[in-house]
C-alpha cells in the first residue's frame, strides 16, 4: 500500500447528547411491536399489521433525528456512546451493554428503517391474504430490532446479539410457510451454514476476550498497536469466517438460494439490502484490526473477489428470478467484500455500494414480487417474456434498478461499483492486476445475466403457462417500489456528488475508517472507466441477442458444461456434501463410537462414582439422633484432635 | 479488714432509636401472643397475619430510616448496631416478611394450610380428628415466627458470647416448636422437632463450654476484650483459647449445617412444614453466618491461623458432601435441604476470606439465597396430590406441561441456585468467591472445590428441569392456585433473584458499604 494514506484520528465517543442519548428508542419501537404482536395474541389481527408497519417508521423518524443532529456537529464529535445496562459498575467484573451512534451506524440506521419500512408498506399488500400475517409482521419487526442492535452495538459481544437475533428472524420468516418441507428444510440449511460461521465469530470474540481483556470497540481498537501480528490475523480470518457466513461469500455461500423459499418481501429486506451485508459491516467496523492484520486482510479481498464471479456465474444460468437475483446478491456483496478488504482505500466504498445495493436490490427483488404476484407465484423465467405492457410500473422501476446495478451512468450502481473497481486495480505486484481483472469481468457477466434477467421477464415472447392473467399490482405495492426506483436512479449520485471536493458519504465515513490520500490504479482512471462501459456493454449485447431478439425455449436447453455446473451453484452442494457431509458423517460415526465407549464411559463412570459415593454416604443418614450426635462428636473431636496437633 | 465496696451502679447508656427495631418485633410477638389468647378464632388468621406483617415492615421502615443514623454500640456494650448488623437485620426482616406472606397461605380453608389444627393433640387421635372437624385453626406460627427474628435480630447483632448465648436460644426454641407444626404427616414432623431439639440442645452445649473456655482465657466475654486479650497475648490460659475457640464455632456451625453438623438438616427441613423450612433455611442460615462473621472478624481473627484450617476442611467438606449427598435425593425438601448444606460451604469460603470486601460478598449471598430458597420452597407447599404435598421427586414427573407458569418459576429458582449467570445465584457466588481467590492459596483451593461442587449441583437441578418438562405428566398432581399473600411473597423473592442477578450494582454497592464493623 502506499504512504499517501493516513489513518484518521481514532475518534473517541462521547457521551450520548440530544437525539443521540434516546437512541435506544431505535431499538425499542420496533421491539414493542413484535413483543405486542407475538403476545397480544389473536386479538393484535386486525391492527397487528400497520402497528408494526407505524413503529418501524416511528424508528425511521428516531433515525432521521438523530442523523440531523449529527449533520450539525463537527466531523470529530460525530461519535456517540450511550451505556444502556451495567452488571456491576464499580466492581472488579464489569460488564457493560451500550451503544455507539456514529456516521458509520447511523448510515446502517437510515439503510434499515427505511427500506425496513417501505418493505413493511409493501407487505401490507403482498401478504393481505395470508392467514397468518400478524405473526410475519410480528417477526419482521423483531428482524428490523435485532438488525439494528447489531449495528448500533458499542461492543463485540452485544453485536453478536444482534447477529444472533437476525439469524433467528431469518430462520423463522424462510421457515414462515412452514408446511411445505421444501421450505422447513431450506430453514435448517440456512441455519446450519450460519452456524459454521457463528462459531468462527464467537472464537473470534473470545479471543479478543483473552488477547485485550474486553470486547468493546474501545478497548479492542486500543489494544490492537500492542497485540501480535499472529494473534490479530487469527482474530481476522475469525471474523472473516463469520462475515462469510452471515453474507454468503464463498465457501458458505450455499444457504442463500434457498433462504429464496421466504416470502418475497423477506428477501427483499433480509436477504438482500440488510442482513447479509452484515458482514461487511463486520469488517469495516473491525478495520483497525484488519489494517493491522494486512493478511487477513487480503483474505477478504480474496473471498469477495471469488464470490462476486462465482455468484456472477451462477446468475448465468438460473431461470428461477428470486435465485437468480439471489445469486446477483452473492456477488454484489461479492463487490463489497472485495472493497473492504483493500483497506482504507475501499471501506467507504464498501459502505457506499452496500447502500445503494440495498436500495436497487431491494427494488428489484420487490419488483420480482410484483410480478409473481401477477403470475400466480410462477418464478420460472422462461414462462415470462413480454410482461413490460402489462406491468407498466413494474417494469420502469425494476428498469431503473437493473441500470443501477449494471453501472450505467448516472445511475446508483455507477458511482459505487465504479469506484470499487478502481480501487481494486490500486496496489503493487500481482494483487491489482488479480482482483482488478476479477472485478472487472464480474461486471462484464453481471450486465450479462442481469438483462437476462430483464429481457426474459419484461421482454420478447410472451411464454405465459394458459391461466395466467398478468395484471399491475396494488398502490400499496407500486409505491414503495417507485421510492425505491428513485433511490436506484438517484441515490448514487447524491451521495458521491461529483462537483464535490471529496464524495460526501467519503467524509461522512472519514471520522470513522479513516481517510486515504490520492490513489492511483495501475491503469488509467479513464480507460478503466471505459473498459468497464465496454464490458458491460458486450454484456448486454449478449442478452440481448439471445434472450429478446431470439425465442427463448420454455423448457431450458441441456447447455454447456458450464451452464449444467452453474444451475447446480457450480456443484456447491455437491461439494459440502462430499467434502463436510459425509466424511462429517463418517467422523460424527466414529465420534459417536468413541463418546460411546471413551467419553460417555468416562462421564458415566464420573456419574457413578459420584452416585455411588452418594448412596454410599447416605447411609450415614440413618434417621437416629444418637447417631447424628456421635456424627458431631467425633466431627468435633477430630477438628480439635487435628488443630491440636498442626499446633 | 478491708470491707469490700459495692462497685458503683452506673445506668447503661442505651439508645433507643438503634435497638427500636427489636422492641418493636418483641412488644409484636407479645401482642401476638394475647392476640392469640383473646381474639376470636374466626379474625385470629386474619388479626394475626396483619400484625405480624405490620410490624416487621415497621421494624424495616425504622431500621431504615433512623437505625441507620444512630449506629453504636450499645445496651452496655452487648448489641453493636454497625453496618454489619443493620444490613443483616434489614434483610432478615425482609425475608420474614416474605416468609410470613408465605406462611399465610390457607388455599380456602380456616387457617393456615400447612399447620395442623391443634398442636397439641397426639397424631392419628379422636382430638386430632375432633378439632379437624370443628375447623380449629391454631395461629401460634405467627408470634414464633415473630420470636424466631428477634432472636436472630440479636444474634447478628450480639456483641459479647452471652448476648451471642442468648440470642441463640431464643431463635432455637420457637423453631423447634414450629418444625413440629406440620398439618399432614405429623409422625414426621414431630420426630423431625424432636430430632431439631435434641441435636441443638448438643450443640448449645458445646458452644457454652467454648464460650466458658474463653471466658477463662481473656477473663471477659466480651468480643472485643476477647480480641485485645489474644492481640496483646495477655490471656493466663494460653491452653483455653483453641479449644474455646473451635467449640463456639462448632455451635454457630452446627446452625448453618455444615458438616459434620448438618445431619439434622435433611430431617429438619422434610418434616418441618413447607413454609417454616423456607423460613429457616433462609433465615437461620443467615442469623448464624451473621454470629459467625462478628465472631471471627471482630472476635477471635488474631488468632485464626491457629484455627482457620479446621474450618477450611469443615468449609470444603460442607460442599463436597452437600452437592455429592444431593445427586442421591428422591424428595424434593431433602434435595433443597442438601443443596442449603452446599451453599453454607460456598458462603464459608467468601467468610474464610477474611477481608472486607468478603463481607459484603457473603451479606449479598445471604441475602439473594435466602430470597430463592422461601420462594422455592413456597412452590413446593402449592404441588398436591391427592391433597397432600408431593414432594417425591416421580410426582414432578412433567409438571411443566400442566402448570408452565408454576414449572418455569420453580426452574428459574434452580437456575438460581445452580449460580447460571443473570441469575442472582451467579453474582451471590462471584461476589463470594472473589475474595477468596484473593486472599491466598487457601482461598483458590476452596473455590476450586466450590466450583467443581457447584457443577454437581448444576446436574441435580438441571435433571430436575429436564424432569418437569420433558417427562410424561404424572397421574394427578396439581399446582394449587396461591393467594394473594403468598402470590406477593413468591413475587419478591423472585423479583429480587432477576435483580440481584440483572443489575445487582445497588444492593452489592449497599452490602459493601456496610461492610463494617464497630469495634
Amino acid at each position: 500500500m502506499h504512504s499517501l494514506i493516513t489513518e484518521g484520528d481514532a475518534m473517541t465517543a462521547a457521551p450520548a447528547t440530544g437525539a443521540a442519548s434516546v437512541a435506544w428508542l431505535l431499538v425499542a419501537l420496533p421491539l414493542l411491536g413484535a413483543a405486542i404482536l407475538l403476545l397480544g395474541g389473536r386479538r393484535t389481527n386486525k391492527v397487528g399489521p400497520a402497528l408494526a408497519t407505524g413503529l418501524s417508521w416511528a424508528s425511521f423518524g428516531v433515525g432521521v433525528v438523530v442523523l440531523v443532529q449529527l449533520l450539525g456537529q463537527d466531523a470529530g464529535a460525530r461519535a456517540h456512546h450511550l451505556t444502556l445496562w451495567s452488571w456491576v459498575p464499580a466492581g472488579s467484573f464489569d460488564l457493560d451493554l451500550g451503544m455507539l451512534v456514529d456516521p458509520l451506524s447511523v448510515a446502517f440506521v437510515m439503510l434499515i428503517t427505511f427500506v425496513g419500512s417501505l418493505i413493511h408498506v409493501y407487505s401490507l399488500g403482498y401478504m393481505e391474504h395470508d392467514p397468518d400475517k400478524r405473526r410475519f409482521f410480528a417477526y419482521l419487526n423483531l428482524f428490523v430490532a435485532a438488525m439494528l442492535v447489531l449495528v448500533l452495538a458499542d461492543s463485540y459481544l452485544l453485536l453478536f446479539v444482534g447477529w444472533e437475533g437476525v439469524g433467528l428472524a431469518s430462520y423463522l420468516l424462510i421457515g414462515f410457510w412452514n408446511w411445505n418441507p421444501a421450505y422447513a428444510s431450506a430453514a435448517n440449511k440456512a441455519f446450519f451454514v450460519n452456524r459454521v460461521g457463528d462459531l468462527g465469530l464467537s472464537i473470534a470474540i473470545m479471543t479478543m476476550f483473552i488477547t485485550f481483556g474486553g470486547v468493546d470497540y474501545a478497548t479492542v481498537n486500543e489494544g490492537v498497536a500492542g497485540a501480535n501480528q499472529s494473534t490479530l490475523t487469527a482474530i481476522g480470518l475469525l471474523l472473516l469466517v463469520g462475515a462469510c457466513g452471515k453474507s454468503a461469500q464463498f465457501p458458505l455461500q450455499s444457504w442463500l438460494g434457498d433462504a429464496m423459499a421466504g416470502p418475497t418481501p423477506v428477501s427483499a429486506l433480509i436477504h438482500a439490502a440488510t442482513m447479509v451485508t452484515a458482514g461487511v459491516y463486520l469488517v469495516v467496523r473491525s478495520h483497525v484490526i484488519f489494517d493491522a492484520a494486512p493478511d487477513a486482510a487480503l483474505a477478504v479481498a480474496i473471498v469477495g473477489a471469488i464470490t462476486l464471479v462465482f455468484g456472477a456465474v451462477v446468475g448465468c444460468a438460473k431461470d428461477d428470478i428470486k435465485k437468480a437475483l439471489a445469486a446477483s446478491t452473492m456477488s454484489q456483496i461479492g463487490y463489497m467484500m472485495l472493497a473492504a478488504g483493500l483497506g482504507p482505500v475501499g471501506y467507504a466504498f464498501a459502505i457506499f455500494h452496500l447502500l445503494t445495493h440495498g436500495f436497487f436490490k431491494a427494488g428489484m427483488f420487490l419488483g420480482a414480487g410484483s410480478v409473481m404476484h401477477g403470475m400466480n407465484d410462477q418464478v420460472n423465467m422462461r414462462r415470462f417474456g413480454g410482461l413490460s405492457g402489462a406491468m407498466k410500473i413494474t417494469w420502469a422501476t425494476f428498469g431503473l434498478g437493473w441500470l443501477a446495478i449494471l453501472g450505467v451512468p448516472p445511475f446508483s450502481g455507477f458511482w459505487s461499483k465504479d469506484k470499487i473497481i478502481e480501487a481494486a486495480f490500486v496496489g503493487e505486484g500481482w494483487q491489482p492486476w488479480v482482483l482488478g481483472t476479477a472485478a472487472l469481468v464480474g461486471a462484464g457477466v453481471t450486465a450479462f445475466y442481469m438483462s437476462r434477467l430483464f429481457f426474459m421477464t419484461f421482454h420478447g415472447e410472451k411464454r405465459w403457462t394458459d391461466d395466467v392473467h398478468p395484471h399491475e399490482s396494488p398502490k400499496i405495492m407500486t409505491v414503495p417500489m417507485m421510492v425505491l426506483a428513485g433511490g436506484s436512479a438517484f441515490l448514487g449520485l447524491l451521495l458521491a456528488w461529483p462537483f464535490a471536493e471529496t464524495a460526501p458519504i467519503v467524509s461522512w465515513l472519514a471520522p470513522v475508517v479513516g481517510e486515504h490520500g490520492e490513489e492511483h490504479p495501475v491503469l488509467a482512471v479513464p480507460v478503466l472507466m471505459g473498459l468497464t462501459l465496454l464490458f458491460v456493454a458486450v454484456g448486454i449485447f449478449l442478452a440481448w441477442r439471445q434472450y429478446w431478439n431470439e425465442d427463448v425455449p420454455e423448457v431450458a436447453p441441456r447447455g454447456s458444461v458450464l451452464t449444467r455446473a452453474a444451475r447446480v451453484d457450480l456443484y456447491q452442494d455437491a461439494v459440502n456434501e462430499g467434502l463436510f457431509m459425509r466424511p462429517g458423517i463418517h467422523l460424527t460415526r466414529s465420534l459417536v463410537y468413541v463418546d460411546g465407549k471413551g467419553v460417555d464411559g468416562a462421564a458415566g463412570g464420573l456419574a457413578a462414582l459420584v452416585g455411588g459415593f452418594s448412596s454410599r454416604l447416605r447411609r450415614l443418614q440413618t434417621g437416629y439422633a444418637r447417631s447424628y450426635a456421635l456424627t458431631m462428636l467425633t466431627g468435633v473431636v477430630a477438628v480439635l484432635g487435628a488443630l491440636w496437633v498442626i499446633q | 479488714m478491708p470491707s469490700v465496696m459495692p462497685a458503683e451502679f452506673k445506668a447503661v447508656s442505651i439508645d433507643y432509636l438503634a435497638v427500636l427495631p427489636m422492641f418493636l418485633v418483641v412488644a409484636g410477638a407479645l401482642v401476638g401472643v394475647l392476640v392469640e389468647a383473646f381474639a376470636p378464632r374466626a379474625k385470629r388468621h386474619a388479626i394475626q397475619v396483619w400484625l405480624t406483617t405490620g410490624v416487621l415492615v415497621a421494624a424495616l421502615v425504622v431500621l431504615a430510616v433512623w437505625s441507620r443514623d444512630h449506629q453504636s454500640i450499645t445496651l452496655g456494650g452487648s448489641v453493636a448496631v454497625d453496618g454489619v448488623s443493620l444490613f443483616l437485620q434489614g434483610t432478615l426482616l425482609l425475608l420474614a416478611t416474605i416468609g410470613v406472606l408465605v406462611m399465610a397461605e390457607r388455599f380456602g380453608g380456616t387457617g393456615s394450610d400447612a399447620f395442623t389444627p391443634m398442636g397439641a393433640s397426639t397424631p392419628g387421635s379422636h382430638q386430632e380428628d375432633a378439632a379437624t372437624r370443628a375447623g380449629y385453626a391454631t395461629s401460634e406460627v405467627f408470634p414464633l415466627t415473630l420470636f424466631a427474628v428477634l432472636g436472630m435480630m440479636v444474634f447478628v447483632s450480639a456483641n459479647d458470647l452471652i448476648t451471642l448465648f442468648v440470642g441463640l436460644e431464643v431463635l432455637s426454641l420457637p423453631l423447634y416448636v414450629m418444625t413440629g407444626l406440620a398439618r399432614r404427616r405429623r409422625l414426621l414432623s414431630q420426630e423431625a422437632a424432636l430430632k431439631y431439639f435434641l441435636l441443638g440442645a448438643f450443640s448449645s452445649a458445646f458452644f457454652l463450654f467454648g464460650a466458658a473456655l474463653l471466658f477463662g482465657y481473656a477473663g471477659s466475654s466480651d468480643l472485643a476484650a476477647i480480641a485485645t486479650a489474644i492481640r496483646t497475648n495477655s490471656g493466663d490460659l494460653e491452653g483455653l483459647l483453641l479449644p474455646g475457640v473451635v467449640l463456639v464455632l462448632v455451635g454457630l456451625l452446627f446452625k448453618v449445617g455444615a458438616v459434620p453438623f448438618h445431619s439434622w438438616t435433611p430431617d429438619a427441613y422434610q418434616g418441618a412444614p413447607t413454609p417454616v423450612t423456607g423460613f429457616m433455611a433462609a433465615c437461620t442460615k443467615l442469623a448464624a453466618f451473621g454470629a459467625i462473621l462478628r465472631l471471627t472478624y471482630v472476635g477471635v481473627g488474631a488468632n485464626r491461623w491457629d484455627w482457620q484450617i479446621g474450618v477450611v476442611v469443615i468449609a470444603i467438606l460442607t460442599m463436597v458432601v452437600g452437592a455429592v449427598l444431593s445427586v442421591t435425593q428422591t424428595d424434593v425438601k431433602r434435595l433443597l435441604a442438601y443443596s442449603s448444606v452446599a451453599h453454607a460451604g460456598f458462603i464459608l469460603v467468601g467468610v474464610l476470606a477474611f477481608s472486607q470486601s468478603a463481607i459484603g460478598g457473603v451479606m449479598f449471598y445471604l441475602l439473594a439465597y435466602g430470597a430463592t430458597t422461601i420462594a422455592a420452597f413456597a412452590i413446593v407447599a402449592m404441588v398436591r396430590q391427592d391433597g397432600s404435598e408431593a414432594s417425591h421427586l416421580s410426582q414432578w414427573a412433567g409438571l411443566g406441561r400442566n402448570h408452565p407458569v408454576v414449572a418455569g418459576v420453580f426452574a428459574f429458582l434452580l437456575l438460581a441456585f445452580a449460580g447460571i449467570p443473570l441469575t442472582s445465584g451467579f453474582t451471590a457466588k462471584f461476589a463470594a468467591f472473589a475474595p477468596a481467590v484473593e486472599s491466598g492459596t487457601s482461598g483458590v483451593v476452596m473455590v476450586v472445590v466450590g466450583v467443581l461442587a457447584s457443577a454437581v449441583t448444576a446436574f441435580v437441578y438441571v435433571r430436575l428441569i429436564v424432569l418437569m418438562y420433558f417427562t410424561e405428566p404424572a397421574e394427578g398432581v396439581v399446582a394449587l392456585q396461591p393467594s394473594v399473600p403468598s402470590t406477593i411473597g413468591i413475587t419478591l423473592g423472585v423479583a429480587i433473584t432477576v435483580v440481584a442477578g440483572v443489575a445487582p450494582a445497588v444492593v452489592l454497592q449497599l452490602a459493601n458499604n456496610a461492610s463494617q464493623f464497630l469495634l
